[in-house]
């Protein structure tokens, strides 16, 4: 399934849930915000969100700014 | 020392001096920076996780007492402001938010209008809206009428720290404007963020200055004697007669000179 | 669109207890701003502003001086006719009072004109009680041809008009409008005014906007000063002005500050309004607008007239009588108030002079 995370379109094969994305690139769940198909999903249930065929995905995090 | 708290948005500040995290060489100089400073407020801004590169998180630099004011950098309309905001509150930093719908990328000036749209909108969610503007008088009336908590108009076009360009309209929204008056922008050296405080504005943000220059740490304790004079500078005049000192020859005297006439 | 709609806001809210809130920091915010609110007037005239009055009449002198220059407009009233309709209990013209009634002849006015006008005087202020049908449009018109061979510009403060009688009354050369709303207070209002046709309030706190709209130049609204507290009635008056100046910005407007004086008849002003209060009043006019003028007359003392020229005061009447035909007709009439300050025009001006302060005679040419 084709999943676009952070405008990135990703090819996965097995299905995975938001956390399980997270650990595998090494993100901190304290450390990000979660957007799938622009609603926002809390940490609390990142482990039960399944993602899905065509979903788009945003990973946040704040960085330096004025 | 005089106590000169500044209360907003539900907070009791003992800076007036707000500070950013951009354009730092490394964020490791922000804990320093924000000890030099003093600062209270600190600006950060919200964007998409680079999975390919390992960079430091700036949270991780950031005091824990500091009070976060996320901004909407990034968003070219309310909606996308809007969407920012909601994204930044999720993280769990507070409900403070700066508003900077920015259209224009050759001299970064914020569009009034869709600022206002998403105020209004942010404020009915419960958000302590910081607008950053022009400074224009009615754009900065329709923003109190959409609940803000402050006006932040620029000083000068961001990035470009000329100083207070816009000192004239800053003055008027100082006088006409019921709300906590913080200059962002522009503001280049600690005589600018001195000269703003001067003349009765209530904060000023500075971020380029201190990050950009070769001792921020320094600088930034610059910055904050600045802002500490020019805001005791304003309460001399506000509080004593420098300005409408009582002459030798009173045009009032004859009031108290002539006792029952009335 | 009416300043009513802006008065009916305010008649909501408790003026006296918002006046009262202010502190001497407000004050002093208020008196520092170049551009000032009504709220920032309230605080001006509040009694936390006492300990500020110099500061404040300084910077009033120093904004009349940039606006109106070191000058002070003299002009004097005539009365025209005491015949009245209204009730209106603070008045000596009072329909029951027991006077006598008297309209001048056009000679009669022009006789009078000739007297006033050798004083150097060139602007007029012709007054008349409220009887349509004696001291009529038409009678007002005549005079005002009369008139104008003798003066450069004719104010009028008669009964309340439509927008088409003033305008008709600018065609025969008048150029001003005087009219004062009494007292702001609407309660009081109605109480004070008991039958005629001065009793409709509203008819009356609209005149000074068709006056502006019918191409009156200068327009003067007040209130007088005594029959209710003077900060809630200043307040309002202030208020009207502004709106006035901000819908109208091609008219000069003004506010007088007439506070009661004893008359031939019973009625005894409710408050007391002392010179530290008109100082006040003055002071905080000034600086909330600066190009309102402020208007006293001879009901005030010598020794007060003399105290407050430089205070940004802009007209001031001289050598005045309040009695029909009371500059040159022998027989002395009644007066509608005491003058208080007797002196005559050249005595006022010389006074003006040796202060500092020109005297306008002429400030206006008819074309």
């Amino acid at each position: 399934m084709v999943i676009t995370i952070n405008g990135q379109e990703l090819d996965f094969d097995k299905e995975l849930s938001i956390q399980d994305f997270l650990d595998k690139k090494n993100i901190k769940t304290n450390s990000v915000v979660v957007e799938l198909n622009q609603n926002i999903i809390y940490s609390d249930k990142y482990s039960t969100t399944w993602l899905t065929h065509k979903d788009k995905l945003e990973i946040l995090r704040f960085v330096g700014g004025g | 020392m005089q106590n000169d708290i500044f209360e907003i948005a539900g907070k009791k500040l003992d800076s007036r001096l707000f500070i950013g995290t951009g354009k730092y060489a490394s964020d490791s100089m922000i804990p320093d920076v924000c000890q030099s400073t003093g600062a209270c407020v600190i600006t950060v801004a919200l964007r998409r996780v680079d999975f390919n590169a390992i960079t430091d998180n700036v949270m991780q630099h950031i005091p824990s007492h500091m009070q976060l004011m996320p901004n909407t950098s990034g968003a070219r309309t309310s909606d996308e402001a809007i969407r920012i905001a909601r994204l930044a509150r999720a993280t769990g930093c507070g409900n403070w938010i700066k508003i900077e719908v920015i259209t224009d990328n050759k001299y970064l000036l914020p569009d009034g209008y869709q600022t206002a749209k998403a105020t209004e909108i942010l404020t009915k969610e419960g958000f302590a809206v910081f607008p950053y503007i022009n400074p224009d008088l009615y754009v900065a009336r329709d923003l109190v009428n959409a609940g803000a908590v402050a006006i932040m108009p620029l000083g000068a076009p961001i990035g470009t720290n000329r100083g207070l360009r816009t000192e004239e309209m800053i003055n008027i929204l100082i006088d006409d404007i019921d709300l906590p008056i913080i200059v962002d922008a522009g503001i280049g050296k600690p005589s600018h963020a001195c000269q703003a405080m001067e003349a009765g504005a209530d904060a000023c943000l500075v971020n380029t200055a201190i990050a950009t220059s070769e001792n921020p740490i320094l600088m930034g304790k610059a910055f904050a004697e600045a802002v500490r004079a020019g805001r005791n500078a304003y309460l001399a005049k506000a509080g004593g007669t420098s300005q409408w000192a009582s002459a030798s020859s009173p045009l009032t005297g004859f009031i108290r000179n002539h006792e029952g006439q009335s | 669109m009416s300043f009513y709609s802006v008065f009916e806001q305010y008649q909501k809210i408790d003026i006296e207890k918002i006046i009262g809130a202010f502190d001497k920091h407000a004050v002093l915010r208020s008196l520092n701003k170049n551009t000032l609110s009504i709220d920032d007037f309230a605080a001006l005239i509040s009694q936390s502003a006492l300990p500020y009055l110099e500061q404040i009449a300084q910077k009033s002198h120093d904004i009349f001086r940039r606006y109106f220059g070191n000058t002070i407009q003299l002009f004097t009233p005539m009365y025209l006719s005491n015949y009245c309709n209204n009730r209106c209990l603070y008045c000596g013209f009072n329909h029951d009072a027991q006077i006598e009634r008297y309209q001048m002849s056009l000679d009669e006015v022009e006789n009078e004109a000739r007297v006033i006008a050798s004083t150097g005087l060139k602007h007029i202020l012709i007054l008349t009680g409220d009887a349509q049908q004696k001291a009529t449009i038409s009678y007002i018109k005549s005079c005002c041809d009369v008139l104008k061979q003798y003066f450069s510009s004719i104010s009028i403060e008669i009964y309340a008009l439509d927008t088409q009688g003033y305008e008709n009354l600018i065609q025969s050369g008048v150029d001003g409008l005087t009219i004062y709303q009494e007292t702001y207070n609407t309660n009081l209002y109605d109480t004070l005014h008991p039958t005629g046709p001065k009793k409709n309030y509203r008819f009356r706190l609209d005149a000074p906007q068709r006056g502006a709209e019918a191409g009156m130049r200068n327009v003067t609204v007040g209130t007088l000063l005594g029959l209710d507290d003077w900060r809630k009635e200043i307040f309002f008056t202030a208020l009207h002005a502004s709106w006035l100046e901000n819908h109208f910005p091609e008219t000069d407007f003004s506010i007088a500050l007439p506070r009661i004086r004893p008359y031939y008849g019973s009625y005894q002003p409710e408050y007391q309004v002392t010179d530290q209060d008109m100082v006040q009043m003055i002071i905080a006019i000034r600086v909330f607008l600066p190009r309102c003028g402020i208007t006293i007359s001879t009901r005030e003392s010598e020794f007060f007239r003399n105290n407050i020229i430089k205070l940004g005061v802009t007209k001031m009447s001289a050598g005045s009588t309040t009695a029909v035909g009371g500059h040159s007709l022998s027989n002395t009439r009644h007066n509608q108030f005491e003058i208080s300050d007797k002196r005559s025009v050249a005595q006022m001006a010389a006074y003006l002079e040796n202060n500092n302060i020109q005297p306008l005679f002429k400030d206006w040419e008819r074309f």
